[in-house]
Formats: C-alpha cells, structure tokens, sequence
C-alpha cells in the first residue's frame, strides 16, 4: 500500500505574498485610524498642524512608549510587568539620592538606568528562578518599588536637578525633533529588529506560543524571559531618566498609573494578551495614535478625566472591530 | 446446566472510524447482570473507543447497543447516565471543589421547600450510600479534592448507586491504587455485584483480571478476536488472541551492521520514576522500549534529554560522560526527543511550518543572531520533503496539519539538527496509516545512515517490527533484554511487561 514516488512533491514556501498579508493586517487598520484621527484633529483645531505643536505633543506619550517596546515582547512571550510605573519612581528616587550626595549628570543618569535593570533583575528572578507566575510577582514588586520610594521621600520631593541634566527629557537634538522622540524612534527600529529580524525574537514568538514545546525544542526558555525582564527594566530605568529631566523632580507618585497605558498600547497594538502573536508597528502605531487624541483632546480643552474614558473606549473598539466584522460576515454564510 | 442469562448490555456490530483511523471495526460486546467482564487488549485495540461509546461520548458509525433487550441510543454523556451506564476513569469526571454529596447528587440533588437542595437530606443519603459501600469513613461534607484517588472512586461508586446504575465500566481504576487500596476496591466490586450490577473491568494486570473477572472479550486493532468465561481459558490463550495477528503489516525495516556504541547509560535513576537504567545503544541501531502505560519509558527518555533531574547515574555519548542538565544541552550534545505528547510538547501549532522546523538550527539558518528567511525555508523544503509532508505551504501554521503530518514536523526539526542519537516517543501514536508508513521507512533510513534511534512503542507489531534489540520496562525497571530475531515471539513481550510467569 505505500507507493513510493520517485519525485518529491515541492511545497511552496508562501501562498499569497507578503504584501497582501500586509494590507490586511493590524498595523494597517491602526494606521488608517490615525490617519482619521490626524484629518479630525487638523479640522477640529487651527493650532494643530504646527511642527512644534505635533512635537510638543510628542511629549505626551514617548517615555511610556519606549517601556511599551519592551513590555510588547514580554507579553508577547506569555509574562508581563505591571510594576513598570513603580520602577520610574524607585529609579526616579535613586537619582534624587544621588543628587544629594552631589552627583552629577553622567553619574545621574547611570544611577537611573542602573536602578531599572535591578528591579527587571529582581522581577526576572522571581519569575524565572522561582518560578513564579508573573502577573502575581510584578504586582507584589508594584507596591514595593514605588513603597521604597515612599519611605524615602514621604510627602517631599527631590528637586534641583544639574542644568546639563535637563537636555533628556526637554532638549532637541535637531529641529523640533526632541531627545525623547528621537530616543524613541531609535528604541522602535532597534526593537522591531530584535523582535522580527533575529534569532531572539523568534525564541519570543516561541515560547508565547507554547513554551513547553520551546524547552522540548531545546530554547533556554528561563534565560529568554529572564533577559525581557531585565529589558523592561532597562527601558523603565531610561523612562525615569527622561520623565524626571522634564519634571525636573521626584515625587514618589510619579508616572503613577503608567503600567496600564503601557499595557493598552502593547494590546492596542495588536499583541495578543494570552501572548505568541504580536508587531512593534503595531506598538509604534498605538503610541502614535493614543497620543494623537490625548493631544487633540487637550486642545480641545476635555479634561484628563475624559480622555482617559476616551482611551479605554477607542481600545473597546479597535478590539472589537475585527470581531465583530468576522461575525457578521459569518452569519451571511 | 444453567439457563444462559440474558445479557444486561448489548452491543453488536459497533464501527468507529476517525478521518485515517479505524478505531472499532464491527466488535460486540455483552455484560451479563452480577458478573464482571474484564475487557483485554493493547494499546491502541480500541477499549478506551469502546467506553466511549458506551458513555455516550462518541457516537457509533454503525451498530446497536441494546440495554435489557431494547435497543438505545445514547446521544451524550447525559443520555448514559440516564440509561443506567456509569464509568470509573483513572481520573474520574468529578468536581475537585464541590463537595462529596453534591459529587453524589450532581444533577439529582433531593429538593426541599421552593426547588431548593435539601443539604441535609442530601448529606444524610450520601452517608448511607458510602456505609453501604464500606466507605463510611468519607464525611460527605469533605470537598472532593481533599480525597485520595481510591476514596475519589468510591464517590463515584456512590454517585453510580445513587441513580441506581445498573452497568458500571471501570476503566483502570487500579493504575494509581496502592496494594491495600487495590483490595479493598475488588472488595467493593464484589459488594456490587452481589448487588446485581454488570460491570466491565479494564486493565492490563493479568494478577487482577483472574482475580475479580468471570468473563473476557479481547480486543485486537480495533476488533473482537474472543470472548467466553475465565475459567475456561488459559493466560496463554488469551496473550495469544491479544498479539496474535495478520501478517499484513510489511515493516521496511533494513538491515544494519551496528556501529561503535554511541549512549550508554549506567545506573541511571530517578527517586519516584524509575530505578537502575542501564543501557547501551550504537550507531545504526533501533533499540525498542516495550512496556505498559506507566512502566517508565517516557520518564527515563525526558530524563535523557534534559527535561527531568536523575537523582544517580551516569550518561556517557561516545566514551565520554556528558552532564545534560536542559534539552539544550541535549541537542548540543546531539541527543534529540520526539515527544508523546506532539500538540503540548512537540510542535508549537501557532507557528508556520519552516520556523517549527528551523527552531532548533537557527544557529545554523542566521547570521550573527539574525534571521536569514531564504536559509530558513531552504533547510524546511530539504527535511519536509524527505519526510513527504502534505502541506499547502512553508508558510501554513502547524495547527492546520493532520496528526501525522505534524509529527512530520517535529521529526523534521529534530533532524535538521543532525543529531546523534534520535529518541522517539510513541512515534505514530494516534496517526493516520499513510503517515505510520513514511515514519517508519525514514526511521530505518535514518538508522541505516549511521543514526543511534531509540523508539517508545506500546504497539507490539511496531516494535517487533522495526526495533534491532528490544527492552522491556516494567514499574520503572528495566526486566528484560531481548536480541529481535526469529526466535522471539511477542508473548514473551507481552509477559515480561505484565509481569507474567515468575510468580505463577
């Protein structure tokens, strides 16, 4: 019964190419809604389509963006990191430290990004050497990062940071392209290659997949997560760094609530929250538009209560959208 | 003479086909009130089809189940129990958090005033239920995962009696019993039939068949080759009805002059798994290890690869001794693992074919750590169409695959990494014919290229048919070693895995 061809038949690598996959994916709906977004925005308010009013509103979304980058391949991995905004303010509180102690910027700005990547450590070890499950560990570290910061400033604050200090978060490096947004798009680019161009990232889509076939297909699974925490504290410790130069202060309430905006703009973005699927254009494309209305809506005057019923209700609706499109078309089969 | 009995249940003429598979091919079977009919097969002979159909799980393709004398039809799980036909699992479908008399009356609750439960009068009945069965020692307010597997079958019991089942399957229900537990429950069936009920017994113990089972029927490829009374047969006879079969299945297993030895364990063991490993395997060689579900096998080879700590032992690849501490040091070492388990452990379903297939050789597809596509679908055309994969592109996710052409997969990764030494684990379990066929022939290719392969198999005509040496493991040892020549016949497989003939 087993009829041995003599030729073997030949799979084709692809059906369809991938720029028809591209049209038709995520990234491309999230483009066009921002592209609505921008012509909404341009006919609502006369002040809108300025370079430096685009560039001021930059400014509204870059640093949790940057932590989003990051925070994309840990979902996108099956874990993630909700003490994100705790670590800005625990890092945030170290650099405050060392300004007492007279630090100056260069040692400043070591300090912050060095406090980041021990707090990702920390999460990493907890996760992956325990073997504790993350979203129960990184609410544990949530309080006690940002607890840290409250025993050492109380209701005070640290101000009085180094002039050289202020270039991070309100400098411009050309133009009205600032050190935050250029810092972002350099952060993006690099992302989206380690993500989809490198072996690493395929490790990433791996385990998000099914990380008990990953460990039978011989990935360091452990390793791979651990290394994402310690990215997601890197990318909070950098946040810290810009967010305190633009503030030019440390509260201990800083970036308070920042987790969950990071959270939506990885799943507006298209990463799928039970994880294994998942783009940095997405990500990228969220920002950019969560940051369009939250700066069309301020020129607007709506206050930040509203914006924030806004945001939850646009991420309803982008999720929504391909749902219920694929039902409807469903039902008229 | 007596007046034969009426059988309680009936079924005749039962087929079960599933898309490559033909699961029961016309078989029949009868339960007679006040007697247990133990159920005898391999693995894979169709018993766990059987149950259910029986259990209204599955639905027959063709045949009749007749339950005193009028025929049925059970439509869903519900419809089995309402027919009087309840089953004891290995891991029985009880509710963990619920507690022992609503485990009882699920379903049936006794009510009081306003359609609400009656807590007590439930509690009261479910305590007079478990007296009854010796099980008084079970408080009925104790929720059920407080309970040892054995007490947990005796809920089920209860549950059975409590809707006056008339037909009770038993399916294993001593695979995760201790010696006592295992007394105790033979006493229980005892009480059961004494009560009348029919009862099907399925386990591979030959020791616990003869001791509580009047009747048998075997089950052979998903057919009926015998049934009668116990005791007019002997354990010979009824091992010769489970493996004796058509000759229709040609293995292409080639000839190979074995080469130096490439694994060989010392020693090996494992604190609750397994004892003693010891095993030498050389290049060219299939190494065959037969055994019951549970002998071990699978535990000894995730052990091999990385997955699980031995607590002693010592691994040696060509001479040398090689410390494996993850399944990547194992592919590093050149020992790969085709999993069981293919949809959990073997292939991660949600990726596109070549990326299943590069996972473990993008070392060698990439270039300082990045991805180059072209080499990966070169290496995933090269493995996929020696292996003859049916797939409409690279690019197709593995989820989309049939069972066979998954594992196609997964063998396909392995390989490109070209390892040393390839263990496969239940290889065509649960795969269509066509697929069995390509693995195989690529199983004796690979061997016949110089590949160490070590192969899990509870199917006998598979690893008779394509094994060099044959091991047989029994409760985590190794009992016995057999050269595959023509003197050795699948009984003294079938034995020295049941563990037959050295106390009787």
């Amino acid at each position: 019964m087993s009829v041995q061809s003599t030729e073997t038949r030949r799979i084709p690598d692809r059906l369809g190419t991938p720029l028809s996959a591209a049209v038709f994916s995520w990234p491309s709906l999230l483009l066009v809604v921002g592209l609505v977004l921008f012509v909404v925005n341009s006919l609502a308010s006369p002040y809108f389509l300025s370079p430096w009013a685009l560039s001021d509103a930059t400014f509204n979304f870059t640093e949790k963006a940057l932590i989003a980058l990051a925070m994309a391949l840990l979902i996108i991995s099956g874990e993630i990191d909700l003490s994100v905004a705790s670590i800005i303010a625990l890092a945030s509180t170290m650099m405050g430290l060392a300004l007492q102690y007279g630090a100056g910027t260069s040692e400043l700005v070591l300090i912050g990004i060095m406090s980041g990547l021990v707090c990702g450590a920390f999460n990493g070890f907890l996760v992956t050497g325990l073997g504790l499950p993350s979203i129960v560990v990184t609410i544990g570290t949530m309080s006690f990062f940002r607890g840290i910061s409250y025993i050492v400033l109380g209701d005070q604050a640290f101000k009085g940071y180094p002039a050289s200090f202020a270039y991070f978060g309100q400098g411009y490096v050309f133009w009205v392209f600032s050190f935050e947004f250029t810092l972002f798009v350099l952060f993006a680019l690099l992302y989206y290659v380690l993500l989809h161009r490198t072996n690493f990232g395929r490790q990433v889509f791996a385990i998000g997949n099914n990380d008990v076939a990953a460990r039978f297909s011989g990935i360091r699974v452990e390793r791979v997560k651990f290394i994402l925490f310690l990215l997601t504290g890197l990318m909070s410790g950098i946040a810290a760094v810009l967010l305190t130069s633009r503030l030019d202060s440390t509260r201990p309430s800083i970036a308070a609530g920042w987790e969950l905006e990071a959270v939506t703009m990885v799943v507006l973005g298209g990463v799928s929250i039970l994880g294994g699927a998942g783009t940095i254009q997405g990500v990228v494309l969220a920002a950019l538009i969560m940051g369009l209305v939250t700066f069309g809506l301020g020129l607007l005057n709506v206050p930040g209560i509203v914006m924030s019923i806004f945001i939850g209700l646009l991420l309803i609706f982008v999720i929504a959208l391909p749902i219920v499109f694929r039902k409807i078309r469903n039902r008229r089969r | 003479m007596i007046i034969p009995k009426e059988p309680k249940v009936e079924l005749s003429g039962i087929s079960k086909s599933f898309p490559g598979v033909r699961a029961l091919h016309k078989v029949g079977l009868r339960l007679y009130p006040g007697e247990v009919t133990a159920l005898i097969g391999e693995n894979g002979a169709g018993k766990s089809t059987l149950v259910k159909t029986m259990t209204g799980i599955y639905q027959p393709d063709e045949g009749e189940i007749r339950i005193s004398g009028k025929p049925v039809v059970l439509s869903s799980p519900h419809a089995a129990f309402q027919a009087g036909i309840t089953a004891i699992h290995q891991e029985t479908v009880l509710f963990d958090e619920l507690s022992v008399a609503e485990n009882i009356f699920l379903g049936h609750a006794p009510r009081a005033a306003f359609g609400l439960i009656d807590w007590r009068g439930m509690n009261a009945r479910a305590r007079t239920l478990l007296a009854e069965i010796g099980a008084g020692h079970i408080a009925p307010d104790t929720k059920l995962k407080d309970l040892s597997i054995a007490n947990k079958h005796l809920v089920a019991v209860a549950r059975a009696l409590s809707v006056n089942a008339e037909v009770v399957i038993m399916d294993e229900p001593t695979a995760a019993l201790s010696y006592k537990e295992i007394q105790d429950l033979f006493d229980l069936i005892d009480f059961l039939k004494s009560q009348g009920k029919a009862i099907l017994f399925i386990s591979h113990k030959f020791d616990e068949i003869y001791r509580i089972a009047d009747r048998y029927t075997v089950f052979r490829d998903g057919e009926m080759v015998g049934e009668g009374l116990l005791k007019d047969t002997s354990q010979q006879e009824i091992v010769r009805m489970m493996v004796g079969r058509s000759v229709d299945q040609v293995f292409p297993k080639k000839q190979v002059t074995p080469g130096d030895e490439v694994l060989k364990v010392v020693g090996y063991c494992h604190p609750t798994e397994f004892a003693d490993i010891g095993f030498s395997l050389r290049a060219g060689e299939i190494l065959g290890f037969y055994g019951l579900v549970g002998a071990g096998r699978s535990e000894v080879m995730q052990s091999l690869f990385g997955i699980t700590k031995p607590s002693k032992g010592a691994v040696r690849i060509d001479g040398e001794v090689a410390v494996i501490r993850s399944p990547a040091q194992a592919v590093d070492k050149g020992i790969v693992y085709v999993p069981e388990d293919r949809g959990k452990q073997g292939a991660v379903t949600g990726l596109p074919i070549f990326q299943n297939v590069t996972l473990a050789s993008l070392k060698k597809t990439s270039r300082h750590g990045f991805l180059r596509l072209a080499e990966e679908f070169k290496l995933a055309r090269e493995y996929t169409e020696r292996l003859d994969l049916r797939a409409a592109s690279l690019d197709q996710n593995v989820g989309n695959l049939s069972g066979g052409n998954q594992q196609k997969v997964v063998i396909a990764k392995w390989l490109a990494t070209k390892p040393r030494v390839i263990i496969l684990d239940e290889p065509t379990k649960g795969i269509d014919i066509g697929s069995k066929a390509a693995v195989h022939e690529f199983m004796s290719e690979l061997a016949s290229q110089g590949l160490a392969v070590i192969m899990v198999s509870s199917e006998l005509p598979e690893i008779m048919g394509m094994s060099d040496r044959i091991i047989v493991m029994r409760e985590g040892r190794i009992v016995s070693e057999f050269e595959n020549n023509a003197g050795l016949k699948p009984e003294m497989l079938v034995r020295a895995a049941a563990g037959i003939g050295e106390a009787a």
